[in-house]
């Protein structure tokens, strides 16, 4: 354990203190005023994009976990916003660098971080949701093309986005987990229909996806025909951290902290409510288990140790730690708390009950929490998969 | 930058769990237990030969002079192994007490013979920590102490007690008074109750010194419940795999899956909170007080989620005292109380950061 701060590493984070400070003005309410402006000057700084290879748009530094530390613990003590995210950076950015052909990674992650494209993620099916191997959309060889038809769901943003990474099914003969393809595809070519599907939130957050004959060239696949499964794979590990990501849960704390000294019930701040005060300590001694568990993550990232248990549990609490941040505070508010939409008693523009309901939604998608315990258990723990159900 | 343990930690926390099996197997356990032993000075003579007694003494007093992090790590070995040791009253209490607020004739006079492991130390601080009850609490005047302290930590055997007086202020009792067992849940872990009548102390020049004393202890409960957890843990997964019903291994029953999985996910996280809260006590002293109350409360609440969890795993034979799995259960279930329940613990968490108005 070596958490000093040399000579050299106070000169980098008093730097990006600098930084943050500077550029005061382009952002608010932890929110940049010009998302892609923003965007454009992490990246220039190294405070976005950081470990990405300068010839395909990033800023190419070597990985650093101090560094990487310093910046997330000063965008949070400044409420900045980071740079961005979403399935295009956080999740198919990664799986390029390890496994796209050199023509894709040039072709596809600079716009990428950029903020230019928006990606979306076709993975789930109505008929293959945890059991996404047994998804059908399939996609048929013709000449230099692959033509798809079928339907994907759940698809996040697929209403914003120019692009889509998506599992096909190319090879039908070949077994299950082995004749899926990763393809991108271009949400504008002809046969592809979108319909958002309003969730609980109220706003449309995913959508159906339906494809009618959709030509996609072969070229577009990544890792290699029938290989999907695995190229999948190493997106949805990058998916699972991003959804417990623990930089994000502590600044979410923070904000609950803020709250809870700001509010008062009846005179009374809700922090001086020992009842409430305690429920806080409970959960702040999480949200520090994830992050110090999240430092010995990248630590063992650059020293390339296997990070067994202590990765494979992120997900699975990360999810349900942020739900229970947004409980708290809803409950803080009491009925302030069901406020929602608009007017003039709303809080925080009704984001503690949007979190509260979109995070439930975050605990389900990526892999539901059942699904991350058979993880946890088989991976983790070495106990025996689920016997194949009698065919039925 | 590292979050990690050196692979000299690591080896000091190999060495110490690998003496342990020799020395602590759960016979060795249960014979403490059930003949009502008050001390096993074959296991504390056994550690110091790996030098535990002596873990956070100074070198130049014949101690290792390692951190608190070494500690909790030897605290883990010795929670796994429920081995009946008077580590937190001998090697963590007593010596920080003197490194801390000793006089240069305390320390040379004891802290040599606490690190060879020839004489053991008490430490009478509950009151102080967590408010007394039953009347107990104690009086310093005049170089004289007197009252009653209950909950003594290691007090049954010590040649030398650290007493917490009602005002916070430490005090070295080197020839205490006789000691009263107070029979507990765990006993693996000795209670006594310490009535001082006008019992010569000589006090302990201690500017804060309760509150460091405090705080290690808490740490060091967090990490003895954590490696009782992992050890409850490793038990039923154990069990799940070798255990059949229904033609099949349970473990292969999703009900008894999942609820090991969600003692792993609740174990791992915290596993990173103890190991920061003991890098902060010796490393960042502004956070010290509540990363300690952190993971003495938070230990103990998943502590208590694993030690009933993996006892259902296992069934009727986790409730026997043949298994003995109740020791490990016992001992997490008495760490919880120990200096303050998590909700008392919790409130010096808030406290530490602002956050109980005055
Ligand atoms: C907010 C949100 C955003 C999403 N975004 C995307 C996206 O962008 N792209 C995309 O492709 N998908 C997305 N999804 C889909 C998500 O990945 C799936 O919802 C998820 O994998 C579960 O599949 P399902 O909905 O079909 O539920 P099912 O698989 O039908 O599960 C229903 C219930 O059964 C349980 N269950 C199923 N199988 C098992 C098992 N083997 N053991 C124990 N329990 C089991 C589940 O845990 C769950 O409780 C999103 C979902 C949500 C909620």
């Amino acid at each position: 354990m070596d958490l000093t701060l040399t000579p050299q590493m106070a000169a980098f984070r008093d730097e990006v203190r600098g930084f943050l400070e500077a550029s005061r003005n382009t952002y608010e309410n932890g929110q940049p005023r010009n998302a892609r402006d923003w965007q454009a000057k992490l990246i220039e700084a190294g405070y976005a994009a950081r470990t990405i290879p300068r010839q395909y748009g990033g800023f190419g530094a070597e990985p650093d976990v101090l560094k990487a530390r310093i910046i997330a613990e000063e965008f949070i003590r400044a409420n900045a916003p980071r740079g961005m995210a979403g399935q295009g950076i956080s999740m198919l950015v990664p799986t390029l660098l390890e496994v796209g052909s050199e023509e894709q990674k040039r072709r596809w992650i600079a716009p990428t971080l950029r903020g230019e494209i928006i990606w979306c993620q076709g993975y789930s099916e109505p008929g293959a949701g945890s059991d996404l191997a047994s998804l059908s959309t399939k996609a048929v060889e013709d000449g230099a093309d692959f033509v798809i038809s079928g339907s994907k769901i759940w698809t996040s943003t697929a209403h914003l986005a120019q692009m889509m990474f998506c599992l096909v099914r190319t090879e039908p003969r070949a077994a299950k987990h082995e004749g899926i393809s990763y393809v991108l595809i271009p949400m504008d070519t002809p046969g592809i229909e979108v319909r958002p599907l309003k969730t609980m939130t109220g706003q449309a957050e995913f959508n159906e996806v339906f494809f009618t004959d959709v030509r996609v060239p072969q070229a577009n696949v990544v890792g290699g025909r029938g290989r999907g499964w695995f190229v999948a794979n190493t997106t949805l590990r990058h998916e699972r951290g991003m959804l417990g990501d623990p930089n994000a849960t502590e600044a979410r704390l923070g904000q609950l902290i803020e709250l809870m000294k700001t509010e008062s019930v009846g005179g009374e701040r809700i922090i001086d409510n020992p009842i409430f005060r305690d429920r806080l300590m409970q959960l702040q001694a999480r949200v520090y288990s994830m992050k110090f568990n999240g430092l010995r993550l990248l630590t063992s990232a650059v020293t390339g140790e296997s990070t067994g248990l202590a990765g494979l549990v992120v997900k699975l609490q990360g999810c349900e730690l942020n739900h229970q941040i947004a409980a708290l505070a809803i409950d803080a508010l009491g009925e302030l708390g069901i406020l929602y939409h608009d007017g003039p008693h709303l809080r925080a523009k009704g984001n503690w009950q949007r979190s509260y309901m979109f995070d439930l939604g975050l605990i389900i998608g990526g892999g539901t929490a059942q699904i991350q315990k058979n993880i946890i258990s088989e991976r983790g723990l070495g106990l025996p998969r689920e016997p194949s159900p009698a065919k039925v | 930058m590292r979050f990690a343990l050196s692979e000299d930690q690591k080896m000091l926390a190999d060495s110490v769990a690998n003496a342990l099996a020799d020395l602590s197997p759960l016979e060795r356990v249960r014979r403490f237990a059930d003949a009502g032993e008050d001390t096993a000075p074959d296991l504390w003579a056994g550690l110091a030969e790996l030098g535990v007694p002596g873990i956070l003494i100074p070198e130049e007093h014949g101690g290792l002079g390692l951190g608190l992090l070494e500690a909790a790590l030897a605290a883990e070995a010795l929670g796994a192994a429920v081995a009946p040791t008077p580590f937190l009253g001998s090697a963590v209490l007593a010596p920080l007490a003197l490194t801390l607020a000793g006089s240069d004739a305390q320390k040379a006079k004891w802290l040599p013979k606490l690190a060879a492991g020839e004489i053991s130390a008490g430490a009478a601080i509950a009151e102080a920590v967590a408010g007394g009850r039953d009347g107990a609490g104690v009086e310093a005047r005049a170089g004289k102490l007197s009252g009653k302290a209950l909950f003594v930590l290691d007090g049954m055997t010590a040649d030398l007690l650290v007493v917490a007086d009602a005002k916070g202020g430490l005090h070295l009792v080197e020839t205490p008074p006789a000691a009263q067992r107070m029979d507990s849940i765990d006993a693996t872990r000795r209670l006594a109750e310490v009535a001082f009548k006008d019992t010569l102390a000589q006090p302990l020049a201690s500017n804060q010194a309760l509150e460091r004393l405090r705080d290690a202890a808490w740490v060091i409960l967090a990490a003895e419940t954590l490696g009782a957890a992992q050890t409850m843990l490793d038990k039923a997964v154990a069990y799940a795999k070798e255990r059949r019903q229904f033609g099949r291994v349970i473990g292969s029953f999703q009900a008894v899956k999942h609820l090991c999985a969600e003692m792993a996910a609740e174990i791992e996280p915290a596993r990173a909170l103890v190991w920061y809260a003991a890098y902060a006590f010796d490393h960042a002293p502004e956070e010290a007080t509540v990363m300690a109350a952190h993971a003495k409360a938070h230990l103990s609440e998943i502590g208590r989620f694993v030690a009933r969890t993996a006892t259902e795993v296992h069934g009727g034979i986790g409730m026997t005292d043949l298994l003995g799995l109740h020791y490990w259960f016992k001992r997490i279930g008495q760490n919880r109380q120990l200096l303050g329940g998590p909700e008392k613990v919790r409130e010096y968490a808030a406290r530490a950061q602002g956050l109980v108005s005055a």
